[in-house]
């Protein structure tokens, strides 16, 4: 099963490959990670997605735990939290599709940041699902260059089961 | 560089170097275990005038392996200091073995100028990133002010919670820079809080499964021996009537000679031991990782009719190898304290009788004989001749098995082996720190001709400073264990394991001025032996031994404990 694990650690260096490196010893896998700064100063979120059993996610958050510079490990269900992840892609494009194009992201509330003469740069935020869907929709004008962030999350302050979190 | 800046103390600001020295007499540290270079020469310098007793080892890994053998004999973190590059990287050894074994090691390194790090200069090794999955933790130093607090939460990282080792970089810009020392009086470490006491319900839940046993076995491992609560255990397992079989981290955390003990389970564990993790009802891990030297790596066929009751410090163990039904996460000394308070009794009578009948009917054994020296023959004389009060350290192969087997241990802290990595080399130079800790007991390094090869040169160590270490090498003229396997796994195909060309080891320890003597038969072995209990300095034997003897039991890797191989015997 996928989750998401919120790891909120030191802002020290190499911290990160504290985390990656258990990662890659234990055999645990990463689909994605991100990490920026945190509510606290000082204190960094890696947000981790990755697959696993019960008995997988537990031993993940345990030895998450035994590194000294990590305070707090949480497993977010993903039905319990946004989780959110930034895309920009570059698209060919002509004067003659470029209205068409337009069209194919408004619905996504993805925008245009940069036109060049054959290319435009489109930002778009949203779950994972989303951004999978707008990429396949682009894919037939040439994508040329793509970047994803990764995701990152947090719970929501109601817990309780919704699909209510499905539009940004 | 401004690498020899002497000792003009200004005023109260001390250098890096000075106040790394006074942290650790603030920590009590006797010995300081290691070996110069460029890097840390500012901190050989401050030694130069301080109080703490450095011995040069002639080989870092042997420096550390004597940290790490002060450390398992005491209870008290190792220190070792080592300079950047080289001699940073010849500790990984070292720092891995004493990981595995979950032993306190405070370990030190010198690293080049911070302007220096990240060029590939002279004598540089990225030894924090190196050495991240084989510490409990690790600091790079970058400012002479955070020394203190740094060297004070190392201290208390390393002997605390689930020990391990902790290693301190510090780059030669920060051993030279001065500042003023005062040495916290606390640690406050946000992610790091070991949870000590069990919870209540857990307890309860212990009592219960107790009561309702009627073939209970306890699994006992390093963490006895660690936490201290080698009487606590004998407590617990008399007054609930529940036997007892320790790992080989475990020897020592209850009496070898106890009614109750049914030795070592596993790869070359007893029947006794081995069947009784077939058949019980109930199995209390504690302090053990169920590793698959125990388990066989075959979970299908451990235990499978016992509820596995699992008491560690380190949550992280709980559920890794086995499923457990009580997980019980604290101090082994203090989960065994609460749990002694209102213990019931196990109907076990007819398991302890059955138990009992196998100990009679499989005890361990070997063919004598008459014109050549059995290793098996040779470890058993030195137990009765030394009577359990020995610390014995051992080396990695068949001797390490035999000293597991024929060796009653009755106390905590008198096997010091590598159990989790499993080290050749390790044996001797741990010994040599296990004598500095107690110099007044009787401490053998029994080891092979293959491994104590790998860590001779510390000979040096023993002659210069008299440190009278009885050394046993169990020479059976090639690497035993692996020559074992060779036999019985690849059809006698024995691929690399003659050790044709080594020295005439009596000759070797004589050009280091140590006492050596040779033992081809029993009697020539009993009067060297005898000999070497009198000499008052270190001593080197050459015990000639039966090379073609194999370890039995033996369960082969990937079978379950009830094929076990019992020999030809
Ligand atoms: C550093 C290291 N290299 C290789 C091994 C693999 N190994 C395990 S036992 C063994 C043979 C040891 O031979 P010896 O020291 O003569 O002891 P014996 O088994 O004969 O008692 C070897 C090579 C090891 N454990 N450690």
């Amino acid at each position: 099963m996928r989750h998401i694990i919120s790891i909120l650690v030191n802002n020290q260096p190499r911290v990160l490959a504290r985390v990656a490196s258990l990662f890659g010893r234990r055999n645990f896998n990463i689909e994605s990670i991100s990490v920026g700064e945190s509510e606290e100063p000082g204190l960094s979120r890696i947000v981790i997605v990755t697959h696993g059993d019960a008995r997988t996610m537990e031993q993940v958050s345990k030895h998450l735990h035994k590194l000294i510079d990590v305070i707090k490990v949480q497993d977010l269900s993903i039905q319990q939290s946004v989780a959110r992840e930034l895309l920009l892609v570059k698209v060919g494009a002509t004067s003659s599709n470029r209205a068409e194009i337009q069209g194919i992201i408004e619905p996504f509330r993805a925008s245009v940041v940069d036109v060049g003469t054959n290319s435009l740069m489109i930002q778009a935020t949203g779950d994972r699902e989303k951004l999978d869907a707008l990429i396949e929709l682009l894919r037939p004008y040439g994508i040329k260059e793509l970047a994803r962030t990764g995701i990152t999350a947090l719970p929501r302050s109601m817990q309780i089961q919704t699909k209510a979190h499905l539009h940004a | 560089m401004t690498t020899d800046q002497k000792h003009a103390s200004t005023d109260r600001e001390l250098t890096g170097s000075e106040i790394l020295l006074r942290c650790l007499i603030e920590e009590n540290v006797e010995f300081i275990f290691g070996y110069p270079g460029g890097a840390v020469l500012p901190i050989y310098d401050s030694l130069y005038y301080g109080s703490i007793k450095h011995i040069l080892y002639r080989h870092e890994q042997g420096a550390i392996h004597a940290a790490d053998g002060y450390a398992r004999a005491t209870g008290k973190p190792g220190v070792v200091i080592a300079t950047s590059g080289p001699g940073a990287t010849n500790l990984v050894t070292g720092i891995a073995t004493a990981q595995m074994d979950s032993i306190p090691l405070v370990c030190i390194t010198g690293n080049v100028p911070q302007q220096l790090i990240g060029t590939d200069a002279f004598q540089e090794a990225d030894i924090t990133g190196i050495t991240m999955p084989i510490t409990k933790h690790n600091y790079l130093v970058q400012d002479v002010r955070d020394l203190p607090r740094v060297v004070k939460e190392a201290f208390h990282i390393a002997s605390t919670g689930r020990p391990g080792p902790v290693l301190i970089d510090i780059p030669k810009d920060v051993s030279n820079a001065k500042a003023p020392f005062s040495y916290p009086e606390t640690v406050s470490i946000r992610g790091y809080q070991p949870t000590t006491n069990p919870h209540p319900l857990q307890i309860e839940k212990l009592h219960q499964a107790i009561a309702e046993s009627k073939r209970p076995l306890i699994l006992a491992g390093g963490g006895v021996v660690t936490s201290g609560s080698d009487q606590e255990l004998i407590a617990f397992a008399e007054r609930a009537q529940i036997p007892v079989t320790t790992t080989l981290m475990g020897l020592g955390g209850f009496p070898g000679t106890h009614p109750l003990w049914l030795g070592m389970p596993g790869m070359h564990g007893t029947v006794a031991a081995n069947r009784a993790l077939l058949e019980c009802d109930l199995l209390i891990g504690i302090g053990a990782r169920f590793d698959d030297r125990v388990t066989m790596g075959r979970i299908d066929k451990f235990a499978t009719g016992a509820k596995i009751v699992h008491i560690d410090i380190d949550p992280a163990e709980i559920g890794k190898n086995v499923d457990t039904y009580i997980p019980i996460v604290g101090d082994v000394k203090r989960v065994l304290e609460v749990a002694l308070q209102d213990l019931p009794v196990c109907q076990s009578e007819t398991w302890l009788e059955k138990l009992e009948q196998l100990k009679q009917q499989y005890p361990l054994t070997y063919k004598q004989s008459d014109n050549t020296l059995k290793p098996q023959w040779v470890i058993q004389h030195l137990y009765e001749t030394t009577g359990g009060d020995a610390i014995v350290t051992t080396d990695v192969g068949q001797h390490q098995m035999w000293v597991a087997q024929y060796f009653r241990f009755s106390r905590p802290r008198s096997l010091i082996s590598s159990g989790g990595l499993g080290t050749m080399g390790f044996g001797f130079p741990a010994a040599i720190g296990a004598q500095l800790a107690y110099p007044d007991r009787t401490v053998i390094s029994v080891t092979g001709d293959g491994g104590f090869q790998m860590t001779a040169q510390e000979l040096a160590v023993v002659a210069l400073a008299n440190i009278p270490v009885k050394v046993a090498i169990i020479n059976n003229q090639c690497l035993g264990m692996v020559r074992q396997w060779q036999e019985v796994f690849y059809q006698r195909r024995y691929s690399e394991v003659d050790l044709s060309g080594s020295p005439d080891f009596v000759k070797l320890a004589e050009a280091y001025g140590v006492k050596g003597m040779r033992a081809r038969t029993q009697e020539e072995a009993r009067q060297v032996w005898r000999e070497a209990l009198d000499h008052p300095g270190p001593v080197v034997i050459d015990f000639q031994v039966d090379p073609e003897e194999n370890v039995y039991p033996m369960v082969a890797p990937g079978a379950g404990l009830d094929e076990m191989m019992l020999g030809d015997e």
